[in-house]
This record gives structure tokens, sequence and C-alpha cells, in this order.
């Protein structure tokens, strides 16, 4: 037996200490991990794998919890399956995240409390279990990206919905889950259907005639409760009757409010005008259990920004549009903006313009918040909103004493938006060697996976047995009837006949090299990190059992003149120790400067003779460097050509990353049938090679 | 049985009756200058948006018959151009459906083009340029195409396989038609028609569509597509209950994944 093959027997003390101090090296040095390997002696290797496993993630966050989920393992697993094990761990990192160190402590401790929640169903539902199904619910009402988030109490800023981290108020846990979205979806009811104000309602100036503000929000956010309702009523039935039935029958004391706000037309101006009549009572309004809080400033604060953001990309667009704005001079006719049926478009001497994609969900959006364009956008300014000041702000400052002094191994070109030109020689590329990882890393990622890798090596064994049919053999299992027809033709006029009459099914010739660029961010620190090392290791079975030529680079940096690329495995390389050692080896680093990096590899993608080549990236989030300049639209726009770029140089590209935001930004970088949006990053290891299955047969 | 029986010949339809297509843009009078002026045609779209619809609904308009070959990875250049088969003692030359729709001066729709094999792909293209011949190397014929013939391809830009993207040197052959799904009130009234529902219950059905077509790249690949909506609504006419319906023709078909599923339960909830 190999070192690098761990067998399946249990691991004793001394090789359990050495492991778990390598898990959590970071941890105060006077502890010994002796006590604890002691207590892990007892357990089964895939068990005892697990806890170090678990033990690891957990100490990334925080190296006391971790030594807490070791301690207490051996008591957790008695009482817990694998399933459950892991449950324990995740709501412990959660609380983390969510409370810090002491709260985790306490719950992870709290053993006894946790197996009795888990027995017996409890009555409470967490937004922790409903999370990613309300996300993507909220994300199917909206279309644009609502994000879903924790709050001490049920509100929206416009951008993101909060929900209290557990609720209980009604009986049942399943009561509870509808409850989250029943919030869910009135807080984007909100958003949708005019709570803040539109650019005919100022809707802080109407409040601001209440001397007693909470008290007017509290009664707004119950009236705006009953006029949602129905308003959701007329295009969502099923879940307005949904609302209805869980919160039951309206309390005493908001008869006037159904009577004169239940109505599906019913707009935010109707509310304001009988709120008027509620303030000038006494009265508190009832409470409603479904009913979130409006927080105006929050909200009006973020969708100023939005509406800002939203009014430069239209007015950008239309810059770009020939006859308006920039290149034609001032004095030019604004364009013609038709309204109809929710659509929106433009025109310019009653031609319709095409605008591209995220222009035109920017104007849909704004629509959505104003119910108009505001006319900013629609003044032209041209291409002229770049100040070349600007530009040299941008490039000094820092830079300087970030500069390294090592010779680039080569030098790329960066497309700079604002100039409408490439910046020559601008990113300094680094291949840098990772210092080899813990060795049997992939090892025990492949131990605790087996069944899912068994699973995968079937799957991509049965597409490389994909088989094609070849006619004119000497052998084979089936008759080429062309063959034996063309034979007895032959026979008949006296010529020779061919004996070559069989069909054989050979393998079909693959002809594809694939690239996978792995983001190595500092923002992929933690389990985003892990889970790309997972990915990697799963997706190496596949592409092993399939026999493409892959290659795998990470990629990082620190401002353009440290652009790293560390390759992993390239495509001469075997997926042996080395590359196993590397793939360990892949942690969390600096910046995510993407540009340079898609024209390394492709560069390397295109010397590969394959016919179709592929480049793969897993990623966090979008384009980003040290310095405001790479940034936001610089650095989508600089990735955008260097994708293009490949594109034109037969390179397909792809992306898989666990942005939820990245619909916004990702159809313009890939296009829009290109890309995958994970919402769990423990989903990743399992999807990439699914996605690569997808792509590439 | 007479000898020639046991020859299958390919099928040319003749479409008597009016097929029900609801116009989207101006797809009708394009593709009918195409007709006029020989250009051949191809269809973009998603899947069950209306293409085959549509050129079944041209080949009546046009009064020609229609040729559809669905491609696939095994479809030979043979498969397209004929073979010969053997009858009794002697061999017979049998057309394949692309050389008898030439002949016939008919509609030949390849539908799903970018399935068939590339080296399949290329025998359209001396049929698809100005030359509009077909080569029957196995006879050592040229087949020149008479006017009336037209060639239809159709393919579905979303495929996200790389081994599967149209050749420029095939796509620059052809004028090519975008499908979309259309407008709701349009796609309403089309799924009112077809699928026999009241307006009440197709707009619902569409909003179902649209909350799906949201979902797009964040879970998945493709919304609901109007084809889907016409099931979901044929089941409903035929008395299953909405919801039932539609999480049947509707969410079970767009995905296996257990969390998707879930979701799309919601969607369909909230819509009925
Ligand atoms: N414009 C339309 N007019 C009439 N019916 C339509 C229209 N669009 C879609 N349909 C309906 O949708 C169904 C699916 O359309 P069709 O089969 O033409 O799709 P397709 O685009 O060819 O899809 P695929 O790419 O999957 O083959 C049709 O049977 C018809 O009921
Ligand atoms: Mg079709």
């Amino acid at each position: 037996m190999t070192s690098s093959t761990p067998s399946s027997r249990k691991l004793f003390s001394d090789e359990l200490e050495l492991r778990l101090d390598e898990v959590l090296f970071a941890s105060p040095s006077h502890r010994s991990a002796k006590n604890i390997a002691d207590g892990l002696e007892r357990l089964g290797r895939e068990q005892q794998e697990r806890v170090l496993h678990w033990v690891a993630v957990a100490a990334q966050s925080y190296a006391e919890i971790g030594y807490l989920v070791a301690t207490l393992a051996p008591r957790a697993l008695d009482r817990l399956d694998a399933s459950g094990f892991e449950a324990w761990v995740l709501a412990g990192l959660d609380a983390y995240d969510r409370q810090g160190g002491q709260a985790a402590m306490a719950l992870l401790r709290d053993l006894d409390g946790f197996c009795a929640a888990r027995e017996h169903v409890p009555a409470a539902a967490r937004l922790a279990d409903v999370e990613s199904r309300l996300s993507r619910f909220l994300q199917g009402l909206s279309g644009r990206a609502l994000a879903l988030s924790h709050g001490a109490f049920a509100h929206t800023d416009t951008e993101t919905v909060f929900l209290p981290a557990q609720l209980a108020a009604l009986p049942t846990a399943a009561d509870n889950r509808r409850l989250y979205k029943a919030m869910a979806a009135l807080l984007w009811a909100q958003t949708r259907h005019g709570t803040f104000g539109s650019a005919a309602l100022d809707i802080e100036a109407a409040l601001a005639r209440w001397a007693d503000r909470e008290r007017a929000l509290r009664w707004f956010a119950t009236l705006e409760a009953v006029r949602l309702e129905a308003v959701l009523g007329a295009e969502l039935p099923g879940l307005a009757a949904e609302i209805a039935a869980l919160r039951g029958p309206w309390p005493t004391g908001l008869e006037e409010a159904v009577r004169r706000l239940s109505r599906p037309d019913a707009a935010v101006s109707q509310t304001l005008t009988f709120l008027a009549e509620c303030m000038a009572g006494e009265d508190e309004p009832p409470q409603l259990a479904h009913a979130g809080a409006i927080d105006i400033e929050a909200a009006l604060r973020v969708r100023a920004a939005r509406i800002a953001r939203e009014a430069e990309t239209v007015r950008r667009a239309l810059s770009t549009l020939k006859g308006f704005g920039g290149r034609q001079g001032a004095g030019e006719e604004a364009p013609a903006v038709n309204i109809e049926g929710g659509r929106v478009e433009f025109s310019l001497d009653g031609e319709v313009a095409a605008l591209p994609p995220e222009a035109r969900a920017a104007a849909q959006s704004l629509l959505q918040d104003l119910g108009e364009l505001p006319p900013e956008c629609l003044v032209p300014a041209g291409p002229g909103a770049w100040q070349p000041t600007q530009r040299e702000g941008d490039e000094g400052g820092g830079e300087n004493a970030l500069t390294s002094h090592r010779e680039p191994h080569r030098r790329y070109d960066e497309w700079d938006y604002r100039r409408r030109a490439y910046r020559r020689g601008w990113c300094h590329l680094f291949e840098v060697d990772l210092a080899p990882g813990d060795a049997d890393y992939v090892a025990k990622v492949s131990l605790r996976n087996t069944a899912a890798i068994r699973q995968i090596r079937r799957r991509f064994e049965m597409l490389r047995g994909e088989d094609r049919l070849l006619g004119r053999q000497p052998e084979g299992e089936e008759v080429d009837i062309d063959a034996l027809v063309e034979a007895a033709g032959d026979r008949a006029s006296g010529a020779e006949p061919s004996a070559r009459l069989f069909c054989r099914r050979i393998r079909n010739e693959r002809s594809l090299a694939a690239m996978f660029m792995v983001d190595m961010s500092g923002s992929t620190k933690g389990w985003v990190n892990d889970a790309e090392r997972e990915s990697l290791v799963m997706l190496c079975e596949a592409l092993e059992t399939l026999g493409d030529a892959y290659a795998i680079y990470g990629f990082s940096g620190w401002t353009r003149t440290r652009c790293d690329i560390y390759p992993v495995k390239r495509f001469d390389e075997r997926y042996d120790a080395t590359v196993r050692g590397r793939i360990a080896a892949i942690e969390a680093k600096d910046y995510t400067r993407m540009g340079v990096a898609i024209r390394h590899l492709t560069q390397l993608l295109e010397a590969q003779p394959a016919r179709h080549k592929l480049l793969v990236t897993l990623s966090d989030g979008r384009p980003d460097d040290f310095g405001d300049e790479y940034r936001g639209h610089y650095g989508i726009e600089d990735t955008r050509r260097a994708l293009q770029e490949a594109h034109e140089r037969g390179v397909r590209s792809y992306c898989v990353t666990i942005d939820r935001h990245g619909a916004d930004y990702l159809p313009r970088l890939y296009g829009p049938a290109r890309y995958a949006v994970l919402d769990d990053v423990w989903k990743l290891p399992l999807k990439v090679a699914d996605i690569y299955r997808r792509l590439a047969t | 049985m007479s000898e020639a029986a046991r020859v299958s010949t390919p099928k040319l339809q003749q479409i008597e009756r009016e097929p029900y297509y609801q116009p989207i843009g101006d797809e009708v009078a394009l593709f009918e200058s195409a007709h006029r002026r020989r250009l051949p045609v191809l269809l973009k779209g998603p899947t069950g948006c209306g293409k085959t619809r549509f050129v079944e609904y041209m080949a009546w308009r046009l009064k020609r018959p229609l040729v559809t070959v669905a491609c696939h990875d095994d479809l030979t250049t043979a498969d397209l151009v004929g073979r010969y088969l053997i009858v009794g003692n002697e061999t017979v030359w049998v057309d394949g459906p692309l050389t008898a729709a030439v002949r016939a001066g008919a509609i030949c729709y390849l539908d799903e083009i970018v399935e068939a094999r590339k080296d399949t792909t290329v025998v359209i293209h001396p049929l698809a340029d100005a030359r509009r011949i077909l080569a029957v190397d196995k006879r050592g014929e040229l087949v020149a195409a008479p006017d009336p013939f037209m060639l239809v391809v159709s393919y579905n830009p979303g495929y996200q396989s790389v081994l599967k993207e149209i050749k420029p040197s095939t796509r620059q052959r052809f004028v090519a038609l975008d499908f979309d799904y259309p407008e709701a009130a349009v796609e309403a009234g089309i799924v009112a028609a077809e699928g026999g529902v009241d307006a009440e219950t197709a707009r619902r059905l569409v909003k179902l569509a649209e909350l799906t077509r949201n979902l797009k790249g964040a879970g998945l690949d493709e919304g609901a597509s109007t084809r889907l909506l016409v099931h979901a609504a044929q089941l409903i006419a035929d008395g299953v209950a909405p919801a039932i319906a539609c999480t049947a023709a509707v969410a079970r078909a767009l995905t296996d994944d257990p969390d998707m599923t879930g979701t799309l339960d919601d969607l369909v909830h909230a819509v009925f």
C-alpha cells in the first residue's frame, strides 16, 4: 500500500493527532490534539475522514470552532447520522457567520437541543432552510435580481429582502415556511408596485407631514399590506389566496382599510389618502404577522443609487447610437420613447433603435422604479463623459509602490472602454508555481465522495462509449447494405466484388481541449475555495474517464503589474501526484483581474491541436482588482473584450459562478446561455462535472 | 405485392388545410420574399416557439409540398441524398428526402441542423448558394433545383455544447429569421386557440411561463416554451385541475433538480 492511496483501515491516535495538527495549525500551540485524537480513534475510517474534513472547514472560519467540533464529534456521531453531523457543523458555522464565536460555540455544545430539534419537527422555520428556494422564487417573480438576507426585522431596501433568521409566529413549521414566502412576496410587491413612490410621487415628502413618523410608518406598512395583497391577486391569484389563508380574517380596525384599499388597481396614493385619516385618530395599527416593516430611508437611498446607475447605462447606450450625441455633435433630437405593454422602445427619426440587452434591462428597471424614464438619461452626452484628468488620477497613487521588479513572462494588452482602445502591454503576467500542498488531500476528498465519484465515472464512461458506425469493414457486427449492393452489382457485371461488406461500431473520436480557469482571489477564502478544489477533484475524475485533453490554471493578482497565473495541470501533464498536490495547494490570494488571465489561457488553448476548444471559468464574483479602476465597468468591459478575442480565435467560454448577482453582468460577458449561477457553493463539486458533460457532448 | 411497393420513397407532405399560425412580426412577408428570390432560410429560436408550425403554415400558403427531416448525429449523406436498394436481384436507386424535395420543387425543412454531423451538412452547401444544385455522387448526377424549391433549416442557439455549433460557412448561406416567445397577449391567444382554454386561463399560463423564463440561467436552462403551455392548456381543457396540469406539463418538464422543482411548484401555486 502506497502512501498516496489511503487504505480504509482506521487511523490510530497518533496518526489522527498529526492530521489534526495540520488542520488546526492556526490554534494556540499550548493545546494538544492528543485527547481529541484519542476520542476519535474508536470511529470507523469513513467517519474519521468526515470529522477531519469538517474540522478543517470549521477551523478555517475560526480555530476554536474547529477544536470544539473535533472534541464533540464522537458524541455527535453517536447520535447523528452523516447528514445530521454535517447539519450540526453547518448550523454552528452559520451561527458564527451571523452572530459570532460565542453563539456558535453555544449552539454546538447544545447537542441535546440540536438533536431534539432534529427529531421533533420544530414549529419554527429557519431562513437558512428556505433561503435558496425562496430566493429563486423571488427571482422568478421579479426578473431583476433581488437578494435575500437575514435581518433583525422583515423589510426591503428594494435590492435586498431582509427576513428574520427564524419565524415561529404560526403553530407549525410548514405554516411558518409559508409565512416566509408570504412576507417575501409582499416585500417584493412593495418594490414592484410603487410603495416607494415614483417620479410623480415623492413618498418622503408625503410622509414628512406627520410628527410621529414611527406611527405613520407602522400604519403605512399595514395599509400597504392590505393594498398589495389585492394588487398581487390580479396577476398571481394563487399567491394572494395563500397569503389570505395564512393571515386569516383581517383583524378588527382594518374594515375600512380593506373596503377602500383591497382592490386590484389600488395605487399607493390611495394608501396615503387613507393614511391621513388613520393618523387623524389615536389608534395604533393592528399587528399583522405576515406584513414586513417599511424602511423608507434605506429604500430611497438604494433606489436613488440604482436609478442613477441605470440612467447612466441607458444614456451611455443611447450615446453610442449614430445620430444621437457625441458622434455628430450636440443639437440632436432626443430619441422618442415608447412605453407599451411594459416594453420599452427607443426610436430615432422614426426608426426603432436596438439597444444592448443590459441597457434594455436598465430601462425596464427604471420604468419599474419611476413609471417613466428620467429625462437626464435622454440627454446626449456622448462618450465625452469620460474626463482625461480622471484617468491620470487612476493610474498614479499607490501603484508605484506595488510595481514589482521582476520581469514578467509576458505582457498583455488591456481594453480601456473609455478610450475605446487597448492599453498596450498593460498587464504583466507571471506564471507562478504552486508549492505542493497536502499530498493526501485528493485521496481524502475521493474517499469522502466515493459514491459521487463512482456515479460521475459511470456517466462519463457512457459518453465515451458513444459509438459511430463505420462502413465497409472487412468484419463487423452488421452487414453494410450499401457495400453489399455494390458488390452484387460488381459481381453481376463480372467485376471483382469487394470483401469489405460489414459495419463496425467504433468509439467516437472526441477532439476537444478544455481549459479550466480557477478564481484564486481573496474573496474565495474559506468554503468557496474548498468547493473549488473539490470540484477539480471531481472534474479530473470525469475528464480522465473521458480522455479529453484538459488543463487547469488558477489566477489571481494585485494590480496590472502583478497578474499571476498558477499552473495546476498543464495540457501535457498527467493527473499524477504532482498535480494532485497542486490542487491541494490552491488557495485564496488577492484580486480578480480577469481579462489578462483569459488572454493568457486563450493563448495556451490555441496551441492545442483539438478541433474544439473550451474555456471554463470557476469564480465567485465579478472582475475586480486593487484600486477602483478595474472594479465595475472597466473590468467588465475588459473581460468582455478578452472573451470576444477568445471567441474570434475559436475558443468557446463558459462561466460557473456562485455570485447570485451574476445574472446582472454575466449575460453581457458570456452571452445568455453560456453561464450558470449556483446558489449553493456546496453544489459546485457535483455540478461542475455535470455542466461539463452538457457543454462537451 | 409489387416489387416497387417494397421500396419506400420519401414522403412529400401536401398540406391541404390551413394550419393555425399566429404571425409574430414580419416573418411571413420575409419568408415569401426569400421564396420568390430563391434564398434559403434559417430559423433560429428556442424550443417550442413555433418554428415547425411556421414552416407548415408557409408550405400551405405557398402551396408547396413539405419534406421534413429531423436531423440527428447518425444522419449520413446517403440518408439525405439517397441510396441503392436491392429489389429481387436488381439494384434500385431510391431518392433520399432532400433529392426528392429538390426534384419536386418542394420546401425541404431540416429541423435541428446542428444535430447533424458536419460532413453531412456540407451536401447542402451547393444547394444553399447561387448554384442551387444537388450532387448525387453515387449516380454521378447533378440535380438542379427548380425555382419553387426552398431549403429551410432550424436551430436553437441556446444549445450549450461547443461540439454543436453551426459553421459560419453553413450559416452564412441563409437568410436568418429570429424567433422568440411572443408578447404576452399574443402568446395567450395562441395558448387559448391551441389548448382550447378560456382567455383567463391562457393569460395565467403565459404569466407562469414568464416567471419561469426569469429563472433562465439561474437554475433553469430554458424557461417554459409555448409548446409546454399548450400541453398544460390541453390537460386543463380535458378537465385536469390547473395546478396539477401545470406541475405535470410545465414544472416537471423543465427540470429534475429537486430544489428547482420546489421553486417551480411555488410559482405554479402563485399563479393558480
Ligand atoms: N405563432 C404560433 N402560432 C401558432 N401556434 C404556435 C405558435 N407558436 C407556438 N405555437 C404552438 O407551440 C407548439 C410548438 O411549436 P413548434 O413545434 O413549431 O416549435 P419549434 O419551434 O419547432 O420547437 P423545436 O425547436 O423544439 O422543434 C405548436 O404545436 C403550437 O401549438
Ligand atoms: Mg420543431
